[in-house]
């Protein structure tokens, strides 16, 4: 075993400076992972022999300046994005057999960038949820208090690389499910642009809201890995042209003269006193390195909820369709028709909240109710567009909370869904808008649990996030903290 | 909100309810209609609705035809096949039924 740091940065360095190989490197993790993923329970599945056998190659081209991006480095990768032959199955009985014949464009991008594949690690089923109980294997427990939840959906990927045993992870984001567990376990979540990123291999929950992103430890290593995985893809008609590259480049640059906007209905009662004095700490610093932060008002993003329930769920009802019970999936044993073979098989195959959505959806979009539901929604997403561009226009960022409390223990909230969605408040609307996002550590609560805030970018201005976040980190020491295992 | 309309979209989504299913079922989903329904009271007169999550439409790529040689492997995730077809319960219901 050798020792070996614990950022994507830490580890290029240390496998250019010849510090170890990246056979020893994968070999060690795994040996961490058996001793601490017992009690985390981040991952679902592991992909040693393939894992090793990358690493092998990953030495041979070596580490040089000419080395693809993430030569060595591994990741895991939430269980709702394709690898194939690997096991995929969204943490469902209805996938729970499945293994795609193809990988994702991500992960595609990834492997050819010389990235490691760990494993796949857990999520709430078909990714709706918020805590991760919602899966269908076991929930995930949250490294720096293992009664509380790691966050949802992407909790396996939060979990993961928190406890640093991989040092990225990736999640999906349609409704806040990469930001919320990031701020849940103390580590930087970014949701990119909508666009950004390839879809393609995911498997679709919301394909308005959605993006696939990176967690990782600090807020250079989410630019690197945003790097390796953006750009437009031909099998993923939504995503845009303009290609960002180097998305670190403004990182140390001073942020003197940016204004920072802070939405007044972000900061109201919803959110605890400990968060609210993490939110002003860090306008105080913000304010201490030469921006000027100022309260705005955006009216119509409290309904954010009540919009994104909806076209999320209508979305979904959509797009789990595919799930039949014929060419793939669960199929149930008993059925004797075609119609058996769809309702028993989508009704045994989908757990309790995937079935609540896809009702929900399905009742929105029925001829009855789609005008006051379905149409009602979309044009309350339009009003929320238009909130987010009148503050940009005098405004380069948004600051505000993630979460509107620090990590709950589990079974708290599973069995009140209207509860679990309230708490999303905060993030639904970036997806709305189709924003970037990031969440970053802001310290702790009297708990000792983390807080992380998020800042929200114009439209492809994943740079300024970075650079901003970034600017918080080396003003502060909370990327050092770790949980004890 | 209606029995008739929860049943007809449990139909319309291909699920199935149990009688004591439904029961458990209709009381939390009101709760989530009751949520929803709040932002009636917002005026969206004159607001077009957003249906996507940007602008880009109607992406072309010349009409060429590609050869898919792994169309086998798409058969080994099916739970029941023949040759290269992939098999099913009957579709129709005969009087046996």
């Amino acid at each position: 075993m050798v020792k070996y740091p614990k950022t994507i940065k830490g580890i290029k360095d240390g496998l250019a400076a010849g510090d170890f190989t990246a056979v020893e490197l994968v070999e060690s993790i795994y040996a961490y992972i058996d001793a601490v993923d017992g009690k985390v329970k981040a991952f679902l599945t592991l992909t040693k022999e393939q894992a090793l056998e990358a690493a092998r190659q990953a030495d041979e081209i070596g580490y040089g300046p000419d080395a693809p991006l993430l030569n060595g480095v591994p990741f895991a990768a939430k269980d709702n994005v394709m690898t194939k032959d690997i096991l995929t199955t969204c943490a469902s009985k209805m996938l729970e057999d499945f293994k795609p014949t193809y990988d994702a464009t991500v992960v595609k991008k990834l492997r050819a960038a010389g990235a490691i594949l760990i494993g796949k690690v857990n999520l709430d089923e078909f990714a709706m949820g918020g805590s991760t109980e919602n899966s269908y294997f076991h929930p995930t427990y949250n490294p720096w208090d293992l009664e509380r939840t790691p966050g949802g959906s992407s909790g396996g990927s939060s979990a993961a690389v928190s406890s640093r045993q991989v040092p990225f992870a990736l999640g999906t984001d349609t409704g806040g499910s990469i930001r919320q567990p990031a701020a849940f376990t103390g580590i930087v979540g970014f949701k990119p642009t909508y666009g950004a990123v390839s879809r393609y291999g995911v498997a679709a929950f919301a394909s308005s809201l959605e993006q696939l992103g990176p967690l990782t430890l600090t807020v250079e290593d989410a630019a690197i890995v945003m790097d390796a995985i953006s750009g437009p893809d031909e099998y993923d008609m939504t995503t845009l042209q303009e290609e960002i590259t180097n998305h670190g480049e403004k990182i140390g640059q001073s942020i003197e003269g940016m204004r920072i906007a802070v939405p007044k209905e972000f900061v109201s009662d919803v959110i605890t006193d400990d968060i609210r004095k993490a939110l002003q700490e860090a306008i105080e610093s913000f304010e201490e390195q030469g921006a000027i932060v100022e309260e705005v008002s955006m009216p119509n993003v409290t309904y954010g909820i009540n919009a994104y329930y909806i076209i999320s769920s209508a979305e979904a009802s959509s797009n789990l369709q595919r799930y039949d019970g014929i060419r793939y999936g669960y199929r149930h044993p008993d059925a004797k028709t075609n119609e058996e073979v769809y309702t028993m098989s989508r009704s045994e195959g989908f757990g309790e909240e995937v079935q609540r959505r896809i009702m929900l959806g399905t009742y929105a979009l029925s001829s009855e109710h789609y005008d006051l539901f379905y149409e009602k929604a979309a044009r309350l997403r339009t009003l929320i567009i238009q909130d987010f561009k009148r503050v940009y226009e005098d405004y380069d960022v948004i600051l505000s909370p993630t979460t509107t409390s620090s990590a709950y223990k589990l079974g708290g909230r599973v069995e009140d869904p209207v509860e679990m969605y309230m708490a999303d408040i905060l993030t639904v609307p970036v997806n709305l808008a189709g924003l970037p996002a990031i969440a970053f550590p802001a310290g702790f609560d009297k708990l000792g649990l983390p807080i992380g805030l998020q800042l929200i970018g114009k439209p492809l201005d994943e740079k300024t996030l970075i650079q901003v976040a970034h600017n918080y980190e080396v003003n502060n020491d909370y990327v050092l903290h770790e949980p004890e295992l | 909100m209606e029995r008739e309309d929860v049943l007809k979209a449990a139909e319309l989504a291909k699920l199935d309810y149990s009688k004591s299913d439904l029961r458990e079922f209709e009381g939390v989903f009101q709760r989530i209609i009751n949520l929803v329904e709040e932002f009636q009271k917002i005026d969206t007169e004159g607001i077009k609705p957003t249906f996507h999550g940007n602008n880009v439409m109607n992406v072309y790529r010349e009409d060429v035809a590609v050869e898919n040689p792994n169309y086998q492997d798409l058969l080994d995730n099916a739970p029941t096949v023949q040759d290269t077809f992939i098999q099913v319960p009957a579709i129709m219901e005969t009087e046996e039924d």
